[in-house]
């Protein structure tokens, strides 16, 4: 049997690899069809497996797989391997990203239909799937932080898969360039795991977890800090960089100058929930440490709220949704702080389907529009893209919390775990993925009404070659909306009472929010039920009132109110200044030190003292001991006696 | 006492020659008295058995050097005043330095170090012993390269002597040119003009 | 008897006549070879001195090479002088100081 396993999990993970490498390498000779027959079956067989694996391991509650595959290099004790940990949790992030994975490899046949780089952006994704696939089946530290950094690459070359475009070269750096401020945190925590577990492999570090609670460390001397929190909220700093939270979230707005599938399928569905993955999988030493469980809820609750805020004044559709994406991160990691990852999870689940089905339908909304983004030039499509429109109102719908549809069941979820977590902070993240719900709808809502509803704003050329877009990319739209809609009612109870996880979460007696919250269940009918009643039903209603008055009633309001709050309003435009200091600050600051480098470090010690000082310094002794060499005979004999008499003294005094 | 006597005169008198040397204003007497010097050394040597040597400094030193440097002081035209300029503002430091200068050697070697309670003084040869013989027993074995090596040094020394003093001459070569007597064409040399024996009438006036 | 240290002595005493004749005949080059021939001197009285009192004939071996270089040098420097003097009409060691290092 286990060999049996290791060989389809070989198989998830490396045909995705084959198909990328096929139509990596010999795309030229495959052909624009061949490059997307191989990595779409590549993909399929890896998610009908993943499906599979899913099935025998949550539904069928089969063994868990934990075992190395193989051993790269053993250094001083320490084992550098690859190996697979096949949970609950594992398999159903495979099966997610494996289905996301499928649809968007779909829904690119007809998006980059007249593109060049056919090709290269088809073995791009499915690299992206491997490399995700190798994060969340790892067994071990390193394997994570292999997958983490080649989830990384990836997404940088695809954001940059528009090479000629400055501002995409410019986006995929700022990525590249953030997330390494993660990761430098992120590795110095597997760091200090290694350096005080001394070993990478998740299981013997998660047993010996406990024992070393209260040990404490000097990062500093004469500071004492819980070397759990310290490792802890390290590895959250990756996480913050991965999953684009406060302050490291800057690069995914940009990241949008990729391609619309690349948005969904990388930077909404699978590679920025890896942060929120990583976390819940570190359950067992976050758990310690209830100093960065608070901080990664203060984070979270900060981006839910502030994020969302910037969602409403954006023009660009696929912005809108990525600051929906940070919001609904924030959640994520919201829910994380308070200790329930199951919630945390699921949330991650139902977000990646109906994001990833909104940004597909966005992506379709700009096929239609000939690649023009701003929604204030769209408009009453709903006329000509049933399809489309349909499956974004499902999205948003699912997406502000709507009873019934998935968003609902993890983010009220997530709200009332909030409510029931005791750790300092709690009350401001209460507060915050309150008012996130409010916003939410708004921001929603005001982009579903702006490009689906009103006036027609689009100019005559484009609105004559309005239609609905094809098959290829219907189809997944249409796949997506379907677990978008029914996925919180099949989920929820078993993420309540632990069932769907298993053993693969760990949460501690004193934080368990979600036992609380199921203690009060009855079915997902009657938390429906709950739900109509309860506030954040009441608040998404009000945004999607307030939206529908401002766009649609009285579309004149939102420029006067723009007016009356510019302060407010540039404040949001600028996205808090948050790009602006970077660039002033950081960047500007690298660049001032790098050149104080070179001016003062290259140019004046080195080529100037050291260098040319040295040279200078031989020619100005030269210059005085020329002297010497006056040519006379009787001064170099002078000079030899004098040698010859003080060589004397020497041997005589000694 | 006597061997003691002998060698203190000698000592006196190489100290003087020395001396002079180094003072004296004529070259030529410099000369001389430099062979006065390598005189009384060699009567030193003798006192340390050392025969071949003694006759050797004699010999080569006084009978091929020394002529060598009075030849050339008389053959070069020298003007003394400007070459024994501040001989005596040097004087006293030469004096400090030689003196300083002993006084350190004579630390490191004098009787403390070397006196006869220290190294005995061996016993003299006697009549049979031939320094030459163990010299050269020593010299064309043991020490046949670096004779060589001398040998060529000599050689060199012959060379280079020569040269030099030849180098300024090259260009004013005198003597006959063989190769160019062989090669000469009468025709080169004599001109044959034939001409008529009268003078043409027209050109009488 | 007469000790090895007089003879020692005897070596240092020349050995510093010709370095003071060095450093006062500073102009004169024929002196100034004269005292190099006092300094060979002095050196060959101690060779021959420490090879009579430790009965090893090596140190009059090397005599004889010092006297063979010496006689080398002085012909060629002598050669030399004939040369310097044929060129400059001087052999005031003030008045060379064209080959500087």
């Amino acid at each position: 049997m286990a060999q049996n396993s290791q060989t389809m999990y070989l198989a998830i993970i490396l045909a995705p690899l084959l198909g990328a490498l096929l139509a990596g390498f010999f795309g030229k000779i495959i052909g624009r069809i061949g490059a997307h027959m191989v990595t779409i079956i590549g993909v399929a067989i890896a998610f009908g497996l993943s499906a599979l694996t899913f099935k025998g391991i949550v539904l069928d509650g089969g063994p868990i797989y934990d075992a190395t595959v193989y051993t790269w290099g053993v250094i001083e004790g320490v084992h550098l391997e690859v190996g697979f940990r096949i949970d609950e949790l594992s398999s159903l992030m495979m099966t997610v990203v494996t289905f996301i994975s499928l649809m968007v490899h779909i829904y690119t046949i007809g998006y980059m239909h007249d593109d060049p780089g056919y090709q290269r952006f088809f073995s791009y994704i499915s690299l992206f799937t491997f490399a995700m696939l190798a994060l969340v089946m790892s067994n071990n530290f390193l394997q994570l932080f292999f997958g983490w950094e080649a989830v990384g690459v990836m997404s940088y070359l695809l954001i940059g898969f528009w090479y000629q475009r400055e501002s995409a070269i410019y986006a995929n750096l700022k990525a590249f360039l953030v997330n390494r401020v993660g990761d430098f945190g992120f590795l110095l925590g597997i760091a200090a795991v290694l350096m005080y577990f001394g070993s990478l492999h998740y299981a013997t570090v998660f047993e010996t977890a406990p024992l070393l609670r209260d040990l404490t460390i000097q990062v500093f001397p004469g500071v004492n800090w819980s070397l759990m929190s310290v490792i802890c909220i390290l590895l959250f700093i990756g996480a913050m960089g991965k999953s684009a939270q406060m302050p490291l979230h800057v690069w995914l707005p940009d990241s949008m100058e990729g391609p619309t599938p690349i948005s969904a399928l990388i930077h909404a569905a699978t590679m920025v929930t890896a942060g929120i993955f990583m976390v819940a999988r570190m359950s067992p030493l976050f758990e310690l440490s209830e100093t960065a469980l608070s901080v990664v809820m203060v984070i979270g609750a900060i981006t839910a709220l502030a994020m969302g805020l910037v969602g409403i004044v954006q023009n660009d559709i696929k912005r809108v949704i990525a600051y929906s994406t940070l919001s609904q991160l924030g959640y994520m990691t919201v829910a994380l702080g308070a200790s329930a990852y199951a919630g945390a999870i699921f949330h991650l689940a139902t977000h990646a389907f109906f994001k990833a089905l909104l940004f597909l339908g966005a992506g379709s909304v700009i096929i239609a529009m000939h690649h023009d983004q701003d929604i204030r030039n769209m408009g009453g499509l709903r006329k000509y893209m049933p399809i489309t429109w349909l499956t974004a109102l499902i999205g948003s719908i699912a997406l502000i919390g709507f009873p019934g549809f998935s968003g609902f069941f993890s983010k009220d979820l997530i709200i009332e775990a909030v409510h029931h977590s005791e750790l300092a902070g709690s009350g401001f993240a209460y507060f915050s993925v309150l008012a996130g719900v409010f916003i939410t709808a708004l921001y929603s809502f005001r982009m579903y009404f702006l490009v689906f509803h009103g006036k027609e704003r689009m100019s005559a050329s484009v609105r004559s070659g309005l239609r609905e877009t094809p098959a290829v990319v219907t189809v997944p739209l249409i796949l997506l909306a379907i677990p978008s809609v029914i996925i919180g009612w099949l989920g929820v109870e078993a993420v309540l009472n632990g069932e769907l996880f298993g053993g693969s979460l760990l949460v501690l007696p004193g934080h368990d929010v979600l036992g609380a919250i199921a203690a009060d269940f009855h079915g997902a009918g009657g938390f429906v039920l709950h739900g109509v009643t309860g506030a954040p039903f009441v608040l998404a209603m009000a945004g999607v009132a307030v939206a529908w008055y401002l766009y649609l009633a009285r579309p004149e309001l939102p420029g006067r109110i723009k007016q009356s709050f510019g302060l407010l309003y540039n404040v949001l435009d600028q996205k808090y200044g948050f790009d602006r200091f970077n660039e002033f600050f950081f960047a500007g600051g690298a660049r001032g030190i790098g050149t104080l480098l070179w001016r003062g470090g290259d140019a004046a010690i080195i080529d100037g003292l050291v260098v040319n000082g040295s040279a200078r310094t031989v020619a100005w002794l030269a210059s005085v001991v020329r002297h010497i060499q006056s040519g006379f005979l009787f001064h170099y004999a002078l000079a030899m006696i004098l040698g010859l008499l003080l060589m004397i003294t020497w041997f005589v005094t000694l | 006492m006597v061997e003691q006597l002998v060698f203190y005169a000698l000592s006196g008198i190489l100290v003087f020659a020395g001396s002079m040397v180094v003072t004296v204003r004529n070259p030529i007497h410099a000369a001389l008295f430099l062979v006065l010097a390598f005189f009384t050394t060699a009567g030193i040597w003798l006192l340390l058995d050392a025969e071949f040597l003694a006759m050797t400094l004699v010999l080569v030193y006084v009978g091929a050097v020394m002529v060598l440097f009075l030849f050339i002081i008389m053959m070069l035209d020298i003007n003394l005043v400007v070459l024994r300029e501040g001989f005596s503002r040097y004087l006293p430091v030469g004096i400090l330095i030689a003196v300083l200068l002993g006084l350190e050697i004579v630390m490191v070697l004098g009787p403390s170090q070397f006196g006869l309670d220290i190294v005995p003084a061996p016993a003299h040869h006697g009549p049979a012993y031939s320094n030459i013989e163990e010299l050269g027993g020593v010299l064309y074995t043991v020490y046949v390269y670096p004779f060589e090596i001398a040998a060529v040094i000599l050689l060199v020394a012959i060379v280079a002597a020569i040269a030099l003093s030849l180098s300024g001459r090259v260009k004013k070569r005198r003597g006959q040119r063989p190769e160019e007597q062989v090669v000469v064409n009468p025709r080169e040399r004599v001109r044959l003009v034939k001409m008529a024996a009268e003078r043409p009438d027209s050109e009488t006036p | 008897m007469i000790a090895l240290s007089d003879f020692l002595i005897l070596g240092a005493i020349m050995f510093c006549l010709g370095v003071a004749g060095i450093y006062i005949n500073r102009k004169n080059l024929i002196i100034l070879m004269m005292s190099l021939e006092l300094i060979l001197l002095a050196v060959n009285i101690n060779f021959v001195a420490f090879s009579h009192f430790l009965g090893d004939v090596a140190g009059q071996i090397f005599v004889f090479f010092i006297l063979t270089v010496a006689a080398a040098e002085a012909a060629i420097g002598l050669a030399i002088l004939v040369v310097l003097f044929r060129n400059r009409q001087t052999i005031n060691v003030a008045e060379l100081d064209s080959l500087k290092g």
